[in-house]
């Protein structure tokens, strides 16, 4: 367990370095410098001044050295400041990443809890109408852009029937159930993807177990269509499924930055997004560090979750793969 | 072989078997004739053009917003542009990107899925543990960071950072150096299993080097998973492409993307709703065509997975 553990860490501690270098190198090479986005927009700041501000924030000096630098400030605690919010970028970030979370949890609860039923539904079913519906649906989910669906439940709902705000976050001054109105439309986005693969694998694992030899001794010895199923059917497939789902966690990122994009929603793939494009590069950056841990730490979770789910599998093994 | 040998137990190759299993794929051939369909129109876009005497390109400001009628089939867009012939163009647009990275992927990923699979140990394990964490990264800001950088301070010229066309090379680029991905996993595990085989141990022990080992032997036995995966991530490329293009660090207009033909859409909801449903329903045809199409290849190669 304890060698398990320290693997897994290390892992994740070389991940976050490697990108935290490659994104301060790509960050480099980003058009526009802070100090001279500064000066154009600042008449009263000579050239001289200029090159005595990257002279101060360290801006003069090579782009490994500005790495090591920063590199230094970060693992000591200070993650720096964003340049547009003049505040320190965890305080920014952090109230944003809940409401992704938020965003992210509901989703992916609705789309868990659909998709395993229709799973279950197409695969106790092949090839009948009901699976093909299924199936269908699942193709258009995966199919069907992000942004495109956003728009058009923009169009439909709060254009031409009006029944839910095109985006925002609500006043939360006015309480949980002003904030529900707010997350429908960026949750139902959001939930359809991963909906759709999810119950493609859903079905695909549950297809694989029922065929396997101890469902049809569960049958042969005349236990019930239900029991069969859930019972043995579920409990074995939820383990691909864990797996499966976890190893999506960095897409749900992805979606949850177009999401967030088209409704307004205040969470941290739109602040990326947004920090990235307004040349705040320090927030972009540890934005872009903190949603990958955040999705590394999902995965690590999972693994966990497998070990437990499956009496089979012990940490010993997980070690060893 | 004998006439009548053949005669007695008819013999049927792989292939004729891969093609018929297609063949009586509804979706996955009603997907086929749908992407020629597709292609096609694109190609033709010019004749459109000519046909109808309306121009992608020319805007026209005293005709902002033009429903459909005898000339602009699908009507114009906020400059006076033909929306259809605009639609093919970005049709065009979108299939190259969409093809071309999915095949750069694809060669990127099977390089490293062949040395994985074949050179093993210490190389594997390092190659393998990159696929990993490039997999678990939240791929899309990545990509924003990638398309936002400036070509000039990487030393490209001027002249081609800032030409036309250097949107398009920047984005197939892009999305094959991340795309590569699940064809790698699949061509490693293909590969662990053929280079037991006998016919390697036999090149192997007449000192065939192991390049050619690798591109001649192994890598025509693992061609399907390839070809199934690579058809499958044309729509996940298109949709990529799509997404970057409507944030405006894709396809830069005015050479016309599916993707970017939406940009502007989210503002003229009210006004012109439209134009925000032809091309999303464009991406959403062709991306589900590709996938239905991945699938039925996939069921074609394999029976006995489980799909069917």
């Amino acid at each position: 367990m304890a060698a398990f553990l320290t693997r897994r860490l290390f892992g994740m501690a070389v991940v976050l370095a490697v990108m935290s270098f490659v994104v301060f190198m790509l960050i480099g090479l980003m058009p526009g410098d802070p100090i001279d986005i500064m000066i154009a927009s600042n008449p009263d700041l000579t050239p001289a001044d200029g090159a005595r501000l990257k002279e101060l924030y360290g801006l003069d000096l090579p782009l490994w050295e500005r790495y090591t630098n920063w590199l230094g400030a970060a693992l000591s605690g200070d993650l720096g400041f964003s340049r547009t919010y003049n505040r320190p970028v965890l305080d920014i970030l952090l109230p944003r990443l809940g409401n992704t979370v938020i965003l992210l949890g509901l989703s992916s609860l609705l789309a868990i809890f659909i998709a395993i039923p229709l799973g279950i539904i197409a695969a106790t079913r092949p090839q009948s109408l009901l699976d093909g519906a299924i199936n269908l649906f699942c193709f258009a989910g995966i199919s069907v852009p992000p942004f495109w669906l956003a728009l058009v439940f923009i169009l439909l709902f709060a254009v031409s029937l009006g029944w839910l705000p095109a985006g925002g976050m609500g006043n939360p001054s006015e309480g949980l159930f002003s904030r529900l109105e707010f997350l429908v439309l960026p949750v139902v986005t959001l939930t359809i993807a991963s909906l759709a693969s999810y119950t493609r694998f859903a079905r695909a694992a549950m297809i694989e177990v029922l065929r396997q030899d101890y469902i049809r001794t569960a049958r042969a010895k005349g236990l019930g269509a239900g029991r069969t199923v859930f019972g043995h059917g579920l409990r074995n497939a939820m383990l691909p499924l864990t797996t499966i789902i976890a190893l999506d966690f960095g897409s749900l990122f992805s979606g949850a930055l177009i999401t967030e994009t088209m409704f307004g929603y205040l969470g941290m793939g739109k602040l990326i997004y947004d920090s990235i494009l307004g040349n705040d590069f320090n927030l972009a950056l540890v934005g872009l560090l903190l949603a990958t841990f955040v999705v590394l730490v999902g995965n690590f979770l999972a693994d966990i979750a497998y070990a437990v789910l499956d009496p089979r599998i012990s940490f010993r093994s997980l070690e060893a793969a | 072989m004998s006439a009548a040998a053949t005669t007695i137990a008819p013999v049927h190759s792989e292939a004729l078997l891969f093609w018929r299993r297609l063949a009586r794929n509804r979706p996955a051939m009603a997907s086929a004739v749908l992407l020629a369909v597709i292609a096609l129109l694109a190609l033709l876009a010019p004749a459109f053009e000519a046909a109808l005497g309306v121009s992608a390109a020319r805007t026209d400001l005293f005709n902002q917003y033009a429903l459909p009628d005898a000339t602009h089939w699908l009507g114009t867009d906020e400059a006076g542009r033909d929306v259809l012939t605009r639609l093919l163009y970005g049709g065009r647009i979108s299939l190259l990107v969409g093809l071309v990275s999915a095949a750069g992927a694809a060669v990127i990923g099977t390089f490293i899925g062949l040395v994985a699979g074949y050179r093993g140990g210490w190389l594997d394990s390092l190659l393998m543990r990159t696929t990993d964490g490039v997999i678990a990264l939240p791929l899309l800001p990545l990509l924003i960071v990638l398309a936002a950088i400036d070509l000039t301070k990487l030393g490209v010229p001027d002249s081609i950072a800032n030409s036309e066309m250097a949107s398009l090379y920047r984005i197939v680029f892009i999305i094959a150096i991340v795309g590569w991905t699940t064809v790698a996993r699949l061509v490693r595990a293909a590969t662990l299993s053929v280079r037991t085989r006998e016919f390697v141990r036999a090149a192997e022990a007449m000192g065939v080097g192991s390049a050619t080992i690798m591109l001649r032997h192994i890598l025509p036995n693992v061609v399907s998973p390839i070809v199934v995966a690579t058809t499958l991530s044309v729509g996940t490329v298109i949709l990529l492409e799509s997404v970057l293009s409507f944030l405006g660090l894709g396809i830069q207009p005015p050479v016309p993307s599916w993707g970017n033909m939406l940009t502007n859409a989210q503002e003229l909801a009210t006004r012109a709703p439209a134009l925000a449903v032809w091309p999303g329903a464009a991406i959403f045809v062709t991306v589900m065509a590709f996938n239905f199409l991945g699938d039925g290849l996939q069921d074609a190669l394999d029976p006995r997975a489980t799909r069917r």
